[in-house]
């Protein structure tokens, strides 16, 4: 098949991954409006539900008009949905790939396309190890918002690789950027939660873990995110060396992505610090994820420097 | 302070009923005397003493104690470091004379108001700024303030037995009992050894501790830290980098004055340089030809080199990831572009110039600006200003452009002044830019003449009577750059021991287990050292291998559990 033909199928799957995830976004998002109804009928209600529940299961039950039928059955339609559209979406981005030849992440519209793919692969296979549903209209949201914005903004037909990108560096530095970004995106949307959760605890927020909790969490997934970020400093700076003639030079990447890793150095430290764990180490994850998003829009597409290639 | 999956009982949390005094002393021991000595506010020290109103006064001595203790203090390290990060943005705002000297001839040539400003506060070089350099020395003088004491006590806490078993093990995280009795210790005692832990036997119960490589990791990295910024500071010193212009079939010779720019360490000494050459046979560029939506592009630049050392020859190329090694010296092949080569001839038809001129790209596509300068030979001085383009088009305006980067229609478009070149005033003019206020235009522009176009071969009739001028040839050139740097083989095993330790630091959990035997049953107990998300479950596969689904009851330990252990399905409601 044609490159050009490739590329269409990849963009329709990737229309269709946005559709999809946007049908995902609005299941998560129901099941939050129903997690509030739940939390405003009376006690004793709440009481009938939990007992009704099981038998709910096989068919509505009059008694709990109210309630869900199974708490949480808008949350497990949203990760259906969510899977499906990641599928899509990783299909979208393998085509891509295929149709360009190469790795589908050396511009800016096939690094968002592969990165939220990332971001959205984190969340699904976190399910394998913690339920982080309440996550979903986070990662749904964030997915349906980038992807649009980059096909929009960001899209330019495959081209062949410039010289200083045909390594297999390419292929490491770029391809850890996007999980570090993909874990402190997840990362930031506990931390922001978490936040959320300590400032008001009403409707769904009730459903959710405690404030404590949320950031233990928070954490840990920042803290793989920072092991990969530090590994993409270190491989960009070994790249550098092959391909500029130095290793480091405060290009302007550079210090952005030096910049991420110091703000993050610093939430770790904040977590062990007595008076800033808590709400201050979760706002310094979050302004962390923040420079990172910037670096990848704000500098890429006005700072002169060097990460310049493909037209975007 | 927030409740959290690390935090130990401190003493903070000590019994107050006056029978468990025994059980104070040894949670004191627990967590503070045998802590990795960490500063006063890390989340696992012990909670500040309320604060009397009237503190006894400090001398000098004290003064610099509290001093010492606020700098290496976890806070004082994250403002520092947040400090740090702010600081390090003016650098990618403000062109920097390191990655773009251009760059900041230009900002200051549109802003000469703020020039004042760029140069007090050290604008454009951030990176070796006072206040950028003030930053981090504080921080790393913070950390070297920090770490010493930690490594002597982790060098101790290497060495030394694990600690005492606290009395009261039901406040400890996933406390549990499993059948059992003192007899059973030795097998406790094996299972423990057989997980990784270092045990100690104090009565009828079994100390155990772990992960000492958590603490190895974390001073580690930060000792890697410290090295790196010495290595990179005093190693560079010594480096130096140089960079040339070479147009294809000629060479140069790796020595201070052949270099068109040059930049070195502070203490680079000149006689180092190793003797080499470099003639630059070709440099070949493949472009993109069928991609419609890349048509010449660049696809592969390669400088095919011959290279002598010690009288010796030999073929080298050097290609756009692929450096070239000579000796200590790494060759980078970092731009390109076209050298038209023109000659001019006087009234008479004698040859009066006759040259290679770089030019300089402007675009993708090869549009390339050069200039010429010709201080005698005519009966004026001569400047020629313009424009070449390997492939030739017209835009509707009428104006030429360069349509695709390769030689396919090569033409010159040059505009001539006549008049003072300002070269004979003493001072130092660019090669790539001609003064033309004391000039005359005689050709293109507002001259009423048109500007001397020429397609390869071709020979034009320079407006005035002043001769003829020819564009006899081009080739290609490339710029070399000759880079040695003491440091990266250093630098590269640095920031592979950071990985490593972070690794470690991070992932790696220190852990205390304790099994006492007490009241015909075998008690278990852990506490975290740092974040340890798993203690819990350590405990219950202990509690199993000593043949029991350990019995839980609800206990302070249990209420940590919760926050270590969060989000388990069906532990929401």
């Amino acid at each position: 098949m044609p490159a050009a033909d490739l590329d269409s199928f990849s963009l329709l799957l990737v229309y269709s991954a946005m559709a999809v995830y946007t049908l995902a976004f609005i299941a998560y998002a129901v099941d939050v409006a129903r997690r509030s109804a739940v939390r405003s009928v009376p006690a004793a209600a709440r009481e009938l539900v939990g007992a009704g529940g099981p038998t709910s299961a096989t068919g509505p039950d009059p008694s709990a008009p109210l309630a869900p039928a199974l708490p949480g059955r808008g949350a497990r339609i949203g990760f259906t949905l969510t899977v499906l559209a990641w599928v899509l979406h990783l299909g979208g981005a393998l085509l891509r790939g295929l149709a360009a030849g190469r790795v589908p992440w050396a511009n800016m519209y096939e690094f968002a396309l592969t990165g939220v793919a990332v971001i959205v692969g984190v969340f699904v296979l976190s399910r394998l190890w913690k339920d982080l549903n309440f996550l979903g209209v986070f990662m749904t949201g964030i997915a349906v918002v980038f992807l649009g914005t980059a096909t929009v903004n960001y899209y330019v037909a495959p081209t062949p690789l410039p010289p200083a990108l045909q390594t297999y560096w390419l292929v490491i530095h770029v391809f850890v950027a996007t999980l570090a970004t993909g874990l402190m995106g997840l990362g930031t949307g506990l931390s922001v939660l978490q936040l959320i959760k300590e400032r008001r605890d009403n409707g769904f927020l009730r459903s959710l873990p405690t404030p404590v909790q949320l950031e233990d969490l928070a954490y840990r997934v920042g803290v793989i995110g920072f092991i990969f970020w530090t590994f993409t400093l270190i491989a960009g700076a070994i790249w550098a060396e092959h391909a500029w003639g130095r290793y480091w030079g405060w290009d302007t990447k550079e210090v952005w992505t030096f910049v991420i890793w110091v703000i993050y150095a610093g939430y770790i430290h904040a977590r062990a610090t007595r008076g800033w764990r808590g709400s201050r180490s979760a706002w310094l994850q979050i302004i962390g994820f923040t420079a990172i998003i910037f670096n990848f829009t704000i500098v890429n597409q006005f700072f002169t420097g060097l990460h310049a290639y493909s037209g975007l | 302070m927030s409740p959290s999956s690390s935090a130990g009982p401190g003493p903070e949390r000590a019994p107050s009923d006056a029978a468990a005094s025994d059980d104070a002393a040894s949670f004191n021991d627990t967590a503070s005397s045998n802590d990795p000595m960490r500063p006063d506010d890390h989340v696992d020290a012990p909670a500040p003493a309320p604060r009397s109103g009237s503190g006894p006064k400090l001398g000098p001595l004290g003064w610099f104690r509290f001093f010492w203790r606020q700098l290496t203090s976890m806070r004082t390290a994250i403002v520092l470091l947040l400090l740090l990060a702010v600081g390090a943005i003016p650098g990618s705002l403000v062109p920097q004379r390191s990655s773009d000297p251009n760059g900041v001839l230009q900002v200051r040539a549109e802003n000469p108001d703020l020039v004042w400003l760029y140069d007090a506060l050290s604008l454009h070089e951030v990176y070796s700024s006072p206040w950028f350099s003030a930053i981090y020395i504080l921080l790393f003088t913070s950390l070297v303030g920090c770490v010493i004491p930690r490594l002597a006590h982790h060098w101790k806490a290497m060495r030394a037995k694990p600690p005492r078993t606290p009395a009261r093990l039901s406040r400890l995280v996933g406390f549990q009992t499993v059948p059992g009795d003192a007899s059973d210790l030795d097998r406790a005692e094996r299972s423990l050894r057989k997980l990784g832990y270092r045990t100690a036997r104090y009565g009828d119960s079994v100390s155990a501790e772990r992960g000492y490589l958590r603490e190895t990791g974390n001073l580690l990295f930060h000792i890697a830290l410290l090295a790196m910024i010495l290595v990179v500071g005093l190693g560079s010193g010594f480096g130096y980098s140089g960079q040339r212009l070479i147009v294809e079939g000629r060479s140069f010779a790796n020595t201070l004055s052949s270099y068109d720019t040059f930049d070195s360490g502070q203490w680079f000494d000149g006689a180092s340089l190793p003797a080499f050459s470099v003639q630059l046979d070709d440099l070949e560029v493949v472009y993109e030809t069928e991609n419609p939506n890349a048509i010449g592009a660049p696809l592969d630049f390669t400088a095919h080199l011959s290279v002598t050392e010690d009288g010796a020859a030999r073929g080298e190329q050097i290609k756009v990831n692929e450096p070239l090694a000579i000796d200590n010296a790494d060759l980078y092949l970092i731009s390109n572009g076209y050298a038209p080569r023109i000659s001019v001839r006087d009234a008479e038809g004698t040859v009066v110039y006759d040259e290679y001129t770089p030019f300089l790209a402007q675009d993708d596509l090869m549009t390339s600006l050069g200039v010429m300068k010709l201080p005698g030979g005519l009966d004026e001085q001569l400047g020629l200003r313009g424009f070449f383009y390997p492939t030739a088009g017209q835009l509707d305006t009428g104006a030429f452009t360069s349509v695709y980067p390769d030689l396919a229609y090569p033409l010159l478009s040059l505009q001539a002044f006549t008049g003072d070149l300002g070269l004979d005033a003493g001072v130092p003019r660019s090669v790539y830019a001609l003064e033309t206020d004391e000039m005359t235009q005689i050709a293109g522009g507002d001259s009423g003449t048109d500007a001397l176009t020429l397609e390869l071969g071709q020979t034009a009739e320079i407006p005035g009577g002043l001769g003829t001028i020819t564009f006899e040839d081009v080739r290609r050139y490339g710029v070399i750059e000759v880079h040695v740097d003491y440091t990266q083989i250093a630098v590269f095993w640095i920031a592979m021991t950071i990985v490593v330790s972070l690794l470690g630091s991070l992932l790696i959990p220190r852990r205390r287990l304790w099994v006492k035997a007490a009241g015909g049953r075998l008690e278990l107990a852990g506490l975290a050292r740092g974040e340890d998300p798993a203690l819990e479950r350590a405990v219950d596969e202990l509690a199993k291998r000593l043949g029991g689904d350990g019995e839980r009851r609800a206990s302070e330990g249990d209420a940590a559990a919760d926050a270590v252990n969060p989000v388990g399905p069906g532990r929401r409601e």
